[in-house]
């Protein structure tokens, strides 16, 4: 098969992805709500003293986005493995590498991008210093890359599987803390007026060395789940 | 050398070399760990700044030297049995694991009994401490996926894949202590350069690291035989040997 014909396929598959996404817009908006339901039981659970909660805002926040992309990764192959999609693209002509990565792409606007960008509402209410709104940003759309790429690697290898749900958290968490570290850690440097670029760059790297090597896994995991 | 490796793919001989393996090495780690243990405990000097309570050295270390080690096992088994889908090792891999998370916990709990009486605190969130942690949520991971499975073959391989996706955070692991300095002590022993632990505390250490690969071989082996009896229940050498055996 040419190069065009192989671009094509990978264009159909990733506007179907964002069709499915934007067809069902509660979905959409499920990782926004959860984020902002687990936003408030901070306050409830830490007491509402505004100086304390300025102190946590940022990991608070950072926690919250890692919560919220954990359950989003989840049911990010289910769906093709029920309708038997997934079969398609295990037996298309292209690399699985490849066939994931509008996959991963829509996975990462929804969850990663699009609270990236909403955050700085929910800054605001906890009261973060406004020197690091734009570094809470940067680092959770970097840091969600990375989360997303780990999460799909989570939810291909426990495709198949009918309790997956906590499988899922159980096996993702621990590759998700030095994302987390790093992320927070960054907005934590900004507050307190520290560089903060290289923790930015230590995400970048990760999410680089996440995107190279991640599909690999994501597809064996696949080919192993379909097998099962 | 070919002929041996190939031998290496057959479950009753295997078995039998295990078995073999396992009655002269299981001794001689016990010796050493016994040898080890009391040199250590006994006739070593007291540190000059922990007094008596740094002698937890001579378990907490190797265990904690060979938890992360094992990883390693668990990880190359696992590789191997995915480039070479070699059923053997896949049993290696799955037999690393529980036996992994047992020295992990083990480090973990010394750990907290030696930090008591020099930190004053059971627990703290030290870099070295929290990742060995995450090595301990690693293995269990693991072993959780393996459990989660009916097929158990595509289990083992789905087991090899998250082990080596985990082996990016062991050298994060190894590097913790140095590469953030907190409470824990950074590392006494260095391959290169001036060691900072004086040699009549050193070698006790490094025969009561020797004994725990030793031991952790003799835990991996025998875990291998059962897992290897286990899986080949239904063929006719082992109900030959378990009748023999009852």
């Amino acid at each position: 098969m040419s190069g065009a014909s192989s671009r094509s396929v990978y264009g159909a598959l990733l506007r179907r992805q964002l069709t499915l996404a934007l067809r069902r817009p509660v979905q959409l908006l499920n990782p926004v709500l959860f984020f902002a339901i687990v936003v408030v039981l901070f306050p409830l659970g830490l007491g509402p003293a505004p100086d304390t909660l300025s102190v946590f805002a940022g990991g608070i926040l950072w926690i919250v986005a890692l919560l919220s992309n954990m359950l989003g990764a989840e049911t990010l192959f289910q769906g093709d493995y029920d309708d038997g999609s997934l079969d398609q693209l295990l037996i298309a002509e292209q690399p699985l590498y490849f066939l994931v990565m509008p996959h991963l792409l829509v996975q990462w606007l929804i969850s990663g991008l699009l609270l990236a960008l909403l955050s700085p509402l929910f800054a605001l209410m906890l009261g973060l210093p406004s020197a690091g709104v734009g570094v809470l940003v940067a680092s959770l759309a970097l840091g969600s890359g990375v989360m997303s790429v780990l999460g799909a690697i989570g939810a291909a290898l426990t495709v198949g599987l009918r309790r997956g749900g906590m499988l899922v958290a159980f096996l993702v968490t621990p590759f998700y803390m030095p994302v987390l570290i790093f992320g927070a850690g960054a907005v934590r440097a900004a507050v307190e007026g520290l560089p903060f670029l290289p923790y930015l760059a230590l995400l970048g790297a990760m999410f680089s060395l996440a995107l190279a090597l991640g599909p690999a896994a994501i597809a064996a995991a696949l080919r192993i789940s379909a097998d099962a | 050398m070919w002929t041996f490796f190939h031998k290496l793919g057959s479950p009753p001989w295997l078995y039998a070399i295990a078995g073999t393996i396992l009655r002269w090495l299981l001794p001689i780690a016990l010796l050493a760990l016994g040898v080890g243990v009391v040199w250590g405990l006994l006739y070593t000097a007291p540190d000059f700044r922990q007094g008596n309570s740094y002698r937890i050295i001579y378990i907490h270390v190797p265990a904690a030297v060979v938890a992360l080690a094992g990883y390693y096992v668990m990880a190359i088994a696992g590789a191997i049995s995915l480039i070479w889908k070699m059923k053997m090792a896949d049993v290696a891999m799955l037999a690393a694991a529980p036996v992994g998370a047992a020295l992990t916990f083990v480090a973990l709990v010394t750990g907290a009994i030696w930090g008591k009486p020099t930190w004053g605190a059971w627990w703290v969130w030290d870099a070295r401490i929290t990742s060995m942690l995450i090595l301990l949520f690693l293995y269990l991971g693991v072993m959780a996926l393996y459990e989660a499975y009916d097929n158990k073959a595509a289990a083992a391989r789905a087991c090899a894949i998250l082990s080596l996706v985990g082996t990016v955070n062991i050298p994060i692991i190894y590097k913790s202590v140095d590469w953030w300095y907190s409470l824990h002590q950074p590392a006494s022993i260095k391959f290169t350069g001036e060691s900072t632990i004086d040699p009549s505390m050193l070698y006790p250490l490094l025969l009561c690291i020797v004994s725990f690969y030793l031991l952790f071989t003799c835990a991996l082996l025998a875990n291998m035989r059962v897992e290897i009896l286990r899986r080949e229940r239904r063929t006719g050498w082992v109900q030959r040997l378990v009748g023999s055996a009852v």
